[in-house]
């Protein structure tokens, strides 16, 4: 736990210098680079399946070769996508746009809020609140859902949009991660030296700890979003009518009708299916500085 | 510190605390709570039904209940094929990287991270689609090589889950050791060559002893994960429900006792019983894999 220090954006400086001498012998590196390459191809050819897929009507998707073109029918696999039940589909994409941003804002600013509270005051109660934050990971999913789902369902929640949104409030890991991120980069002289000018604990969060925190709490914002697009066991508890749904759910109860009522909808779970990853792809590429921290980071704590 | 500060410090963390309150402790209160409990249909069927304490019987009847019980250990055999062998294959991969120059391992990284960016229902649609005989390449590339396989057949369909899982969590946990790897002091290497070791020596003598850690959290992590494995039975369960039954999983057991069966007061206790399951894996685990290092 304490290898974590250092601010999380800095890198190793040997890497800027020579490649490891491993790598000097030519058959050594020929070695690695196949099997590299073998590894690539594993990852990648599913993701280059569904492309192709995706591109391909019915007769194309059943009896033409997976890995290759067939016809182009993007467009209309997209438009049939998009009209379907009077487009459900955008329908779930709004939600999971809605339940992941929102939520994920929400929980991210009170996160960071407790990381500063956690790690730069001493207040009796501290260790506790942390034993909390810690333990709960251990927390088996179906331990918090299911009772969850009956508290909700005695107020009202159940099925509507704030049964998604109030559980993405409170995100254990995220305190964990800006508790983590405040005590790499908030120094306590600059709260000292911003006490003695006069700001009041508030103004100091919101105007200096805040914005220094911009990479700490784009990460955390990052990873919350993240998991929130990929929840699965929550939505399909709590939300109930299609209206409600997030892309997942969509996805699932389409590939399981595939099955039950002889509608093909092979077709359109594959180009929803690719057109779900893209918001993450994009994002991930876009963040791609702050997420790579925060994968390494989650992996310490 | 000034004691006013104590206390404005403290009021930071209390929105999070009263949300802990209300989203953790008071549903794991409610949870335990209900599992002490057994709905009775009162009288001839016809009042409804009330709730009776029934002290630990529910915890009794899970523990017994071959249903649940055969469901854990069917998970945890699982995961002490698949966890190994998706560590051994990050490993390897996270040793080739560190041994290629800083460039070259950026690009690789990025490729084998790809399928670490697809949410878990997407990759398991995907990898179902593929195993499909309908409409996925597996099938017509086997024939080629004069294999029929049937990816849903009950001998095959914990495999092919297994690949699923392990072709999504390469990419985290190679990315995961790789950066241990990193933090390696490199004058060592320097020191062993000249001793004349050779680089696999080097790997399995230096590197690995080295990112123990890494490896011993990825474990833990993916120890987690797995017996909480829920999204991709479901979905094959979608695909082939002869297969994989409603009772494959115990998340899958306490959903549908709390949905399909409306017995909320057991599936409270299995996933009570599940919390604590996961509690002693966990430290099990933990106290093995440290035991060893001293």
């Amino acid at each position: 736990m304490t290898l974590i220090e250092e601010p999380a954006k800095t890198r190793p400086v040997r890497r800027l210098t020579e490649p490891d001498p491993a790598a000097r012998s030519r058959g050594g590196q020929r070695f690695l680079l196949v099997g590299l390459s073998l590894a690539s191809v594993y990852s990648l050819f599913p993701v280059w399946w569904l492309i192709v897929a995706s591109t391909k009507d019915r007769t194309g998707l059943y009896q033409s070769n997976g890995l290759w073109f067939s016809g182009w029918h993007l467009w209309d696999n997209l438009h049939q996508l998009f009209t379907y039940e009077h487009g459900i589909f955008l329908r779930w994409t709004a939600n999971s746009f809605l339940y992941a941003g929102v939520g994920s804002l929400g929980g991210t600013l009170l996160a960071l809020a407790t990381g500063y509270g956690l790690a730069r005051f001493d207040f009796p109660g501290r260790n506790l609140v942390f034993a909390c934050v810690v333990g709960s990971f251990l927390i088996p999913i179906a331990l918090l859902t299911l009772p969850l789902y009956l508290l909700f369902s005695e107020i009202g929640l159940v099925d509507t949009p704030w049964a998604m949104l109030i559980p993405c409030l409170i995100n254990p890991f995220s305190v964990y991660l800006a508790k983590v991120y405040t005590e790499a980069t908030i120094p306590f002289e600059l709260l000292e030296a911003a006490r003695i000018d006069g700001a009041g604990e508030l103004r100091i969060f919101f105007s200096i700890v805040l914005r220094m925190m911009t990479t700490g709490g784009a990460t955390v914002f990052l990873l919350a979003f993240v998991n929130t697009w990929n929840a699965f066991f929550l939505p399909l508890t709590v939300l109930r009518g299609e209206n409600n749904w997030t892309l997942n759910i969509g996805l699932y109860n389409w590939s399981g009708k595939r099955l039950e009522s002889g509608v093909d909808l092979t077709s359109l779970v594959l180009t929803g299916a690719l057109l779900s990853i893209v918001p993450m792809a994009i994002m991930m590429v876009a963040m791609r500085r702050y997420w790579r921290s925060g994968v390494t980071l989650g992996a310490l704590k | 510190m000034i004691r006013s500060l104590r206390w404005k410090g403290a009021a930071f963390t209390v929105p999070f605390q009263l949300g802990f309150v209300f989203l953790y402790l008071l549903p794991i209160g409610y949870a335990v709570y209900q599992s002490l409990y057994r709905s009775q249909s009162s009288g001839l069927g016809l009042g409804g039904t009330t709730d009776e304490f029934s002290g630990l019987d529910n915890y009794q009847q899970g523990l017994t209940d071959s249903a649940f019980m055969g469901s854990v250990l069917r998970v945890v055999l699982f995961a002490c094929v698949q966890i190994p062998i998706m560590l051994l294959v990050s490993l390897v991969l996270a040793l080739f990287l560190d041994a290629l120059s800083s460039r070259m391992a950026g690009r690789f990284r990025i490729l084998l991270l790809v399928p670490y960016m697809i949410p878990g229902v997407v990759a398991a649609i995907v990898w179902l689609n593929l195993y499909s005989p309908d409409v996925g390449p597996l099938t017509p590339l086997g024939e080629i090589f004069g294999f029929s396989w049937n990816f849903f057949a009950p001998s095959m369909v914990w495999p092919s889950i297994g690949n699923l899982l392990t072709w999504h969590g390469i990419g985290y946990n190679m990315v995961i050791i790789y950066s241990a790897l990193q933090g390696v002091p490199r004058d060592l290497f320097e020191a062993a060559r000249l001793d004349g070791a050779s680089e696999l020596r080097i790997a399995r003598s230096i590197k690995i002893p080295f990112v123990r850690g890494a490896l011993v959290l990825t474990g833990m992590l993916s120890i987690i994960q797995m017996l909480q494995i829920f999204n991709e039975p479901a979905l094959f369960r979608n695909v082939t429900p002869q297969t994989v039954s409603d009772s494959f999983t115990p998340i899958m057991i306490i959903y549908n006792q709390a949905f399909n069966a409306g017995n909320y007061h057991y599936a409270a206790a299995l996933s009570v019983l599940l919390a604590l399951i996961l509690g002693v894996a966990s430290f099990l685990f933990y106290r093995f894999t440290s035991k060893e290092t001293d």
